[in-house]
C-alpha cells in the first residue's frame, strides 16, 4: 500500500447568495459538494473538468487561501483544517503552489531575485548570502540564467515568468506543489517545455503534484491518476491509462471525444452533449449530469448515485455501474 | 479551374512604433477557395490575427497595410474606400471573434444587435429583419429563439452568445467567413458543439471559412487546407492531410510533436527550444533558425522563400533546396 501523504474527505465549499436590501441569504453555490480523495507519495494527481465545476475552488482549499464548509484534509495524517495561522503558515512550507497567469502572479515592481527569495525571508531560512546562493540555484534548476535574477517580470516572455513561477514554489523545498493550470497560457511550443520540466523536478526531488487543468490531453501526459469533476463532485477517478482507455462515467466518456485530435484521419463517433453545464447554485436533483447525459435513466433524476469502486482502483458516481453489483 | 473567392498576395503590415517599423505581417500569400475551409495556425505573435484584420481592414494605428494585394472577386480591396469597404464588411466577409463576451454590447437586447446588422447590409425593413434573425438564431441551434431575442448578452452563457455571434455573422450571408480563434475561450464540450455547427454551415450554405487558430486539433478537424505561420510570415502551406502527414518545415514538425495526445501518452513531448521570437527581433536569416536543430550557416544568412516540397506542398526552409538534405527530416519523423 502507497503512503498518502494528502488525504480529502468530504470537502466542501458552499458559497452563499445575498439578496434583498437586507443582504438575507437567498441560496447557496454548491461550488464543491463532497470531493474525496488521496494524493500518494511522489505522483501526480490531474484533476480536470470544465469552467465551473470547482477545480480550482478545491486546490485553493487545500492551501487554505478558502475555507471550506466543511470536510477534511489530512497532510501526513494532520488535519491541516484545525491548524492555527501561525502552524498554517509553517506547513505551506511544505505545500506550495503554481498559478495559472504568469503575467498576474509576479509582483511587477520586484526583480526575479526579491519573488524567488520572498518564500525563504518568510519561512526564515538562511542569511542573505545563503538566500542569494540558493536563489541563483534555483534558477539554474528551472532554466534560466543567474544574471536573469537582477530582472524584472516584464522582461521576460510567458514561458520564462512561468519557470520564476516554479522557481518560487520550490524555494523552501515543498512536498507537495499544486499547480493550477500551469500551462494554459503558454503556446504549444512553450508548454511542452514546461511539462517537461515539471516531470524533471519531480524525478529529481521527489514531488509530490495536484496537477488542476482542463485540457485532458496535457493531463494525460502529466498524470498519473486523473479525477474528473462536474458541477462540484469527482464523478470519475482513475489510473490515468485506465480512465482514458476505458472511461466509464458517461461524461467522462462525452468530454473525451469532444477533444479535437490533430490527425486529420482519425475517424471517431463523437458524443456532443446538448446544452450547458447547469449552475452550481441550482444544481439538478439526482446526478447532476442528468440533464446532458445521453444514457439517463428514470433514476438519475432522483437518487444521486454513490461515488464507488466499480474495479481495481477505478472509481465512479453513476447509476449505470450500480446494477452490476445487485 | 475555378478562380478563388480570396486572393491575398504579398500582404505586408507593419506597426509603426517608438521602437521602429515592425513587420507583423511579412509578405504573405494565400488564398481561399469557395466552399473550402482554409486553417491559418500560429503561436502568439505570428500574425495570424493581424492578416485577417488586414483583410478586414481593421488595422489601427500604429498599424498600417504597407504593401500587396487582397483580391476578393477579382477585386483589390486595398483600394476601395472606407465607406465602399463598410458595404463588403458583413457582406461579404463575415467575421467572429474571440471574445463572445465582448464582441457583444452589453446594453443592447441580442435582437436589436442582429436585426442592426441586416437592416443596415441587406436594406430590409425591421419585420423581416427580425423574421430573418430568428431563422439564423435556429439555424444555429438556439433554443427559445423568439425570447432570445429580448433578452440582453448577459443573460447567456458563453457557448450561447459564441452562437449569436455566429448567427450574425451568417445572418448576412457572407462568402467568406473569418473566425479569429472562435472556440478558444469555450470549454471542450461546448467548442465541439461550435465546431460541428461551423461544418454543417459550411456544408449547408458553401461558405468559405477562414479559420484562425493556434490549436492543432481543431485544424485538423476543421480544414481542408492550412497555412503554417511564424513571427510574420508564412512557413509552411498545403493540405491538411499532407501537412500532418509529413510535415516539411522543422517548425511545423516540431508544433505537431510538441501537443500532447490524448489517444496515447508520449514517453517525454517533443519541445522546440527558445521563445517565440518578438516581430521584427530577427532581422537576417531564417526566423526560426534560431531554434531549429538543422539549422546551418546559410540559415543564419539568408531569408529563405517559400519553397516546393513536394506534392504541392510549399516550405519556407532551406533544407528543401536540394534532396540530400531534405532526407534529413523525413528521418526525424520516422
Amino acid at each position: 500500500m502507497q503512503e498518502a501523504l494528502l488525504e480529502v474527505k468530504q470537502l466542501k465549499k458552499h458559497f452563499p447568495i445575498e439578496g434583498g436590501v437586507l443582504k438575507q441569504q437567498v441560496g447557496t453555490v454548491k461550488a464543491v459538494d463532497g470531493v474525496s480523495f488521496k494524493l500518494h507519495k511522489g505522483e501526480t494527481f490531474g484533476l480536470v473538468g470544465e469552467s465551473g465545476c470547482g477545480k480550482s475552488t478545491t486546490g485553493r482549499m487545500l492551501m487554505r487561501l478558502l475555507e471550506p464548509s466543511e470536510g477534511e484534509v489530512l497532510f501526513n495524517g494532520e488535519n491541516i483544517l484545525s491548524l492555527n495561522k501561525s502552524k498554517m503558515r509553517q506547513l505551506r512550507k511544505d505545500i506550495q503552489m503554481v498559478f495559472q497567469d504568469p503575467f498576474a502572479s509576479l509582483n511587477p515592481r520586484h526583480t526575479v531575485e526579491k519573488i524567488i527569495e520572498e518564500p525563504l525571508i518568510v519561512h526564515g531560512l538562511g542569511n542573505k548570502s545563503e538566500r542569494k546562493k540558493r536563489v541563483k540555484e534555483l534558477l539554474d534548476i528551472v532554466g534560466l540564467s543567474p544574471y536573469h535574477a537582477r530582472r524584472y517580470p516584464h522582461q521576460f516572455s510567458g514561458g520564462q515568468r512561468q519557470r520564476i513561477g516554479i522557481a518560487r514554489a520550490l524555494a523552501v523545498n515543498p512536498k507537495l506543489i499544486i499547480a493550477d493550470e500551469p500551462v494554459s497560457a503558454l503556446d504549444v511550443s512553450i508548454q511542452a517545455q514546461v511539462l517537461n520540466l515539471l516531470e524533471d523536478l519531480q524525478k529529481e526531488l521527489g514531488l509530490t503534484y495536484l496537477f488542476i487543468a482542463h485540457d485532458l490531453g496535457v493531463v494525460r501526459h502529466i498524470s498519473d491518476r486523473v479525477g474528473v469533476m462536474y458541477l462540484g463532485r469527482v464523478v470519475e477517478m482513475a489510473d490515468s491509462e485506465k480512465l482514458y482507455l476505458e472511461p466509464k462515467h458517461p461524461y467522462t466518456q462525452a468530454l473525451l471525444s469532444a477533444v479535437p485530435v490533430p490527425d486529420p484521419e482519425y475517424g471517431k463517433d463523437r458524443v456532443i452533449l446538448s446544452g450547458d453545464v447547469p449552475s452550481p447554485a441550482k444544481p439538478p436533483s439526482g446526478c447532476p449530469f442528468h440533464t446532458r447525459c445521453p444514457k439517463a435513466m428514470d433514476v438519475c433524476s432522483s437518487v444521486v448515485p454513490e461515488f464507488r469502486e466499480v474495479e481495481q482502483g477505478h472509481y465512479t458516481a453513476c447509476h449505470l455501474y450500480e446494477e452490476d453489483q445487485v | 479551374m475555378e478562380q478563388p473567392v480570396l486572393n491575398v498576395s504579398g500582404l505586408e503590415t507593419h506597426f509603426f512604433t517608438d521602437d521602429g517599423e515592425i513587420p507583423a505581417v511579412d509578405s504573405v500569400d494565400f488564398h481561399v477557395n469557395k466552399g473550402e475551409v482554409l486553417g491559418i495556425v500560429g503561436e502568439s505573435g505570428s500574425g495570424k490575427s493581424v492578416t485577417s484584420l488586414s483583410i478586414m481592414q481593421l488595422i489601427s494605428a500604429p498599424g498600417k497595410v504597407v504593401g500587396g494585394e487582397i483580391s476578393y472577386k477579382g477585386e483589390n480591396l486595398l483600394l476601395k474606400s472606407e465607406k465602399q469597404m463598410r458595404k463588403i464588411r458583413g457582406n461579404e466577409i463575415g467575421m467572429i471573434f474571440q471574445e463572445p463576451m465582448t464582441s457583444l454590447n452589453p446594453v443592447f437586447k441580442i435582437g436589436n444587435q442582429l436585426v442592426e446588422g441586416i437592416r443596415i447590409h441587406k436594406k430590409w425593413n425591421k419585420k423581416d429583419s427580425w423574421a430573418h434573425a430568428i431563422k439564423f438564431l435556429k439555424l444555429v441551434g438556439l433554443p427559445r429563439a423568439e425570447e432570445l431575442m429580448n433578452e440582453y448578452p448577459h443573460q447567456l452563457s458563453g457557448g450561447m452568445r459564441q452562437r449569436v455571434m455566429i448567427a450574425m455573422a451568417m445572418a448576412c450571408e457572407p462568402d467568406v467567413l473569418i473566425a479569429d480563434e472562435p472556440t478558444t475561450a469555450l470549454d471542450v464540450t461546448i467548442q465541439a458543439q461550435i465546431l460541428e455547427l461551423m461544418k454543417r454551415l459550411n456544408n449547408e450554405t458553401n461558405t468559405s471559412i477562414i479559420m484562425i487558430t493556434h490549436d492543432l486539433g481543431v485544424v485538423a478537424e476543421m480544414c481542408d487546407r492550412i497555412v503554417v505561420m511564424y513571427s510574420g510570415k508564412i512557413v509552411e502551406q498545403g493540405t491538411t492531410k499532407e501537412i500532418f502527414e509529413s510535415p516539411k518545415h522543422p517548425y511545423t514538425i516540431g508544433l505537431i510533436e510538441s501537443v500532447p495526445d490524448v489517444r496515447s501518452r508520449k514517453e517525454r513531448l517533443y519541445s522546440i527550444p527558445g521563445n517565440v521570437p518578438k516581430p521584427g527581433s530577427i532581422k537576417t536569416g531564417c526566423h526560426f533558425a534560431p531554434r531549429c536543430k538543422f539549422a546551418f550557416d546559410k540559415c543564419f544568412e539568408e531569408t529563405p522563400e517559400l519553397m516546393d516540397a513536394g506534392q504541392g506542398q510549399l516550405a519556407r526552409c532551406w533544407l528543401h533546396e536540394d534532396k540530400e538534405k531534405a532526407a534529413l527530416l523525413e528521418k526525424v519523423e520516422s
